[in-house]
């Protein structure tokens, strides 16, 4: 899950890094109440979970809290690649000395964290690191250690940051470990004509996984944009929505991308991701079912089951239960294979229901659904 | 022989007294896995009565696995040099670290929704011990008709000369269904967490030197760049065939796709690159999943026939 800008901005401050003072409204009328309490000249910034804000006009500078206003109106609701600006933060402006680039991304490779810091670029950092690769370090950091204070003191001068930026690599790194974060990023961290380094803007990646014992978070997770998103995550489903016809139902996340691609393949467009995942129930089959069918954009549902753990005969009742449930329009395409798979096409087969195709595999099942996507 | 599990494999199951160990060391049981013991602080002494179903209906046999109050234990008193983990996400950092610490050779996590800190921890801490992890968030590995360490079904198919490496299990099964005829010589899920203890490249060492097996299947996905570098070791180090398949040519940029792993950022992690870096070190790339298994026929069919044949 990424943070916002003012989300990442508040851990960095919890964790003792200097930011500059800043509040976060969606009204314009308070938008010029903040910037009358900030001293008048702010810079405005929207606030989206993606970058090229900059570029796209969200963040601009307004000379007085009327300028703040307006700035603000205009910002609220801009559109930045497919993301709405649903709030502001307004920020008292920095006079900027220099810029660094400082972050803890994992390697993956590795599999371990790795400490990247340039002395150059800032804001530019992309371009620094595709032309002039050696002005931005790469330093791994052992699990066990940590980034200690000597650890830091490396990183400093690998990458030729002003020696006090140690300070701030230890405290990044005790984000990075308290809050359970995949990312942290301070981009720009810059020195100011008064000597003092801060972070004037960055990023913060969390693991879903570590939600559990990271609870503050909760009901602040990302408003799912679309209702079928929403409507599958609150039935504990894993749902992506995509844009096409045939809705695709599968147990397992790698056997659904690859049952997409197969779909793709025989000239249809998938309509979402839906893993049902491993020992689901009947339950858990009527309710993705039932998902998948309300989205007007379905044309025809394909159900690929290869059931290891999950037993397709539970699987064959549950598509029974959403039959009756959700009276749906659309035909169905069932391929089931593995454990208990007989005894889950006698199910089908006996319910015989006219919009329900069993498939023998699952490239005759995409063809199929694909066809009747057309055709229906 | 077969990849890093044998028939003598002694296994323990850390968190066998749960739902789920219990359920899963019945299907170890039954696919004829010596499993040793189980591990519980709060049941050391206890034991389990399995009662495991006979192939073809021929009654049932009765067994009983001995639970330990740890690892250590586990192992002075059966010589167990294999655990399959099946605790929950938070106390699987704790297992896995005890486990290295007793000395295990080999840990299959099955556990789903580890933190990335956790894994990073225990990855680590296991390899300096050297531990061999397997996972997380893998269905473990399976020699079939000889062992088998986790979830996969041991009823697929049966003995052969393939070796599987893959990050999804359903698509594991998939491709042990589609080459059910063959067999297998192992079939290793390494899981599609972004941080896991064994590699793509890892398994194609071991398959490489593995005589049984003669043949190698490789199966990614979108997300890293674990394809590309096993590409890179396959053009430099792998003798043996190699057929691949990656899933995930229609996910969009950015989302999630099932595994924690699996996303596209930007340009990096597409299932097109990693096909290209595949196909571009000798390795036969299916469009599907029965695609490559067609693919995988034909390489063998080839073998089948020597060309280095003396004619008198």
């Amino acid at each position: 899950m990424d943070l916002y800008e003012h989300q990442a901005r508040q851990l960095f401050e919890e964790h003792g890094i200097l930011v500059p003072r800043a509040e976060v409204t969606d009204s314009p009328g308070r938008a010029r109440d903040i910037a009358r309490r900030l001293g008048g000249r702010v810079v405005v910034k929207a606030q989206v979970r993606t970058g090229g804000r900059g570029k796209a006009g969200g963040v601009r500078l307004a000379e007085d809290p009327e300028a703040a206003e307006r700035t603000a109106r205009e910002i609220l609701g801009m559109n930045i690649k497919g993301h709405q600006v649903r709030t502001v933060m307004l920020a008292q402006p920095v006079d900027i000395e220099s810029e660094f680039y400082v972050s803890y991304v994992l390697d993956r490779a590795a599999g371990r964290f790795l400490a990247i810091a340039s002395a150059e670029g800032g804001t530019e950092i992309e371009e620094v690191a595709a032309l002039r690769p050696e002005a931005v370090a790469r330093v791994p950091v052992d699990p066990a250690e940590g980034v200690t204070p000597q650890k830091a003191a490396e990183i400093v001068r690998a990458a030729g940051l002003p020696p006090r930026s140690a300070d701030v690599l230890v405290r990044l790194w005790q984000v990075l470990i308290r809050e359970d974060a995949l990312l942290v990023e301070v981009n720009p961290l810059v020195r100011t004509a008064q000597g003092r380094l801060m972070a004037l803007d960055g990023k913060v990646t969390l693991d879903g996984n570590a939600r559990y014992r990271q609870a503050r978070w909760d009901g602040q997770e990302t408003s799912h944009d679309d209702p079928l998103e929403a409507a599958a995550a609150a039935k504990g489903l894993n749902y992506v929505k995509l844009e096409g016809e045939v809705g695709v139902i599968g147990n397992g996340a790698g056997l659904v991308m690859s049952t997409l691609d197969v779909v793709a393949g025989s000239g249809a467009r998938p309509a979402n991701f839906l893993d049902i995942g491993g020992g689901a129930s009947a339950r858990i089959m009527s309710d993705g079912l039932s998902v998948v069918l309300s989205d007007p954009a379905v044309r025809s549902v394909l159900v690929n089951v290869f059931g290891g753990i999950t037993a397709c005969d539970a699987v064959a009742d549950g598509i029974v239960r959403a039959l009756d449930a959700v009276r749906p329009t659309k035909p169905l395409v069932v391929r089931l294979d593995g454990n208990n798979a007989a005894r889950g096409r006698a199910v089908l087969a006996e319910r015989a229901h006219p919009l329900v195709h069993q498939a023998a595999t699952m490239d005759d099942a995409a063809r199929l659904a694909a066809r009747l996507a057309h055709i229906s | 022989m077969a990849v890093f599990l044998t028939e003598e494999s002694r296994i323990l199951v850390q968190g066998m007294t749960g739902a789920e160990g219990i359920r899963h060391t019945r299907r170890m049981l039954a696919a004829g896995t010596n499993v040793v013991g189980g591990v519980n602080p709060r049941k050391a002494g206890l034991a389990v009565a399995f009662d495991i179903p006979g192939t073809e209906g021929r009654g049932s046999t009765p067994r009983t696995v001995p639970v330990f109050g740890s690892v250590r234990e586990g192992i002075e008193a059966t010589g167990a040099d294999v655990s399959v983990v099946f605790v929950p996400p938070a106390f699987a950092r704790a297992a896995v670290l005890e486990a290295a610490d007793a000395g295990i050779g080999l840990a299959v996590v099955i556990t789903e929704g580890i933190p990335v800190h956790d894994s990073v921890a225990f990855c680590a801490h296991a390899a300096d011990r050297g531990t061999r992890v397997i996972g997380p968030n893998c269905p473990g590995l399976i020699s079939p008709g000889r062992s088998n360490a986790g979830i996969v079904p041991a009823d697929i198919t049966g003995p052969g000369s393939i070796g599987l490496v893959s990050k999804s299990g359903t698509l594991t099964y998939q491709l042990m269904h589609e080459l059910r005829d063959i067999g297998f010589s192992t079939c290793v899920g390494i899981g599609g967490d972004p941080v896991v203890g064994t590699s793509h490249i890892d398994c194609l060492a071991a398959f490489e030197k593995d005589p049984d097996t003669e043949l190698i299947v490789l199966i990614g996905e979108i997300g890293g760049d674990a394809e590309e570098r096993a590409a890179a070791y396959v053009r430099d180090h792998v003798t043996k065939p190699v057929v691949g398949y990656i899933a995930g040519f229609t996910a969009p940029e950015g989302r999630t796709m099932g595994h924690a792993g699996a996303i596209v950022s930007g340009s990096s992690g597409t299932a097109q690159a990693k096909k290209k870096a595949l196909e571009a070190a000798g390795v036969q790339v299916g469009d599907t999943p029965t695609d490559t298994a067609r693919l995988v026929l034909a390489r063998l069919a080839e073998r089948a026939t020597p060309s280095d044949v003396t004619h008198s």
